[in-house]
C-alpha cells in the first residue's frame, strides 16, 4: 500500500487517477504533480518505486494544502464569514447557496434531498 | 465576475471623506449611509456605520476581519418570517 499525504492508500489505479483520492488533489493537480516529479501518469500506483513515492510525497508537502489542513482552512473561511455576520455567513448557517443562486427550484446540493409534504397533514386536528 | 484589480476597490467618496474627517479629529459618530456597494477600508475599522437595508439603517460595527467586504453584506435586505401555516414556524 502506498501512503502519500497521510492516510491515503490508492492502489490498483493509474498514478494519475490514484492521486485524486487525496482530498485537495484533482485530476489537473495530479497531472501537475506527476509532471513535476517526472513520473509517467500511466504507471500504476502499485508499480511506483519507493523513490518515486518519496518524490511525490515531497512535492505534495512542498506546495499543496491537502487533507486535514485544507479541510481546516475551508471550515475556517466559512466560520469567519459566519462570525462577522455577513450575508454569505448567514447563508452558510441556513444551508442555502451563498453565491446568489436561485432557490425557488434547484439548489439541491445545498438543501439536500427534497422534503416532501406529509400526506394528510392538513386533516390532523389540533 | 470580480472587479478588475487595476481599478482598485471602490468606495463612495462622501463616506470616505467623512470617515477620514472623523479619524483625524478623533471623534466617533454613527454615519448613516445608503452606499451598500462601498468596500470596507481599513480606515473604517472601529467605527459604527448605519447601512441602509431599503427601509431603515442597520448599525454595523466594523471589525478588522470585515475589511475587503462590502457594507451591504452586513445589512440583510430580506425579512423572511416563514410560510403561512408552517408547523415548524409555530414550534419555534
Amino acid at each position: 500500500m502506498a501512503r502519500i499525504a497521510g492516510v491515503n492508500v490508492p492502489l490498483n489505479k493509474r498514478a494519475e487517477i490514484g492521486l485524486t483520492y487525496i482530498y485537495g488533489v484533482g485530476e489537473s493537480k495530479a497531472r501537475l504533480l506527476l509532471h513535476e516529479t517526472g513520473i509517467s501518469p500511466d504507471t500504476y500506483v502499485r508499480d511506483l518505486t519507493d523513490d518515486e513515492v518519496i518524490r511525490l510525497r515531497e512535492a505534495i508537502d512542498g506546495d499543496l494544502t491537502v487533507e486535514g489542513d485544507l479541510r481546516r482552512e475551508r471550515s475556517q473561511n466559512v466560520k469567519r464569514l459566519q462570525e462577522i455576520g455577513s450575508y454569505r455567513g448567514l447563508r452558510h448557517r441556513r444551508g442555502l447557496p451563498s453565491n446568489g443562486q436561485r432557490t425557488k427550484t434547484n439548489a439541491r446540493t445545498r438543501k439536500g434531498p427534497r422534503k416532501m409534504s406529509v400526506a394528510g397533514k392538513k386533516k390532523v386536528k389540533k | 465576475m470580480s472587479r478588475s484589480s487595476k481599478k482598485g476597490p471602490w468606495v463612495e467618496e462622501r463616506l470616505m471623506s467623512r470617515i477620514e474627517a472623523m479619524n483625524s479629529s478623533g471623534q466617533k459618530q454613527m454615519i448613516r449611509t445608503w452606499s451598500r456597494a462601498s468596500t470596507i477600508f481599513p480606515e473604517m475599522v472601529g467605527h459604527t456605520i448605519a447601512v441602509h437595508d431599503g427601509r431603515k439603517h442597520v448599525p454595523v460595527f466594523v471589525s478588522e476581519t470585515m475589511v475587503g467586504h462590502k457594507l451591504g453584506e452586513f445589512a440583510p435586505t430580506r425579512l423572511f418570517r416563514g410560510h403561512a401555516g408552517g408547523d415548524r414556524a409555530r414550534m419555534r
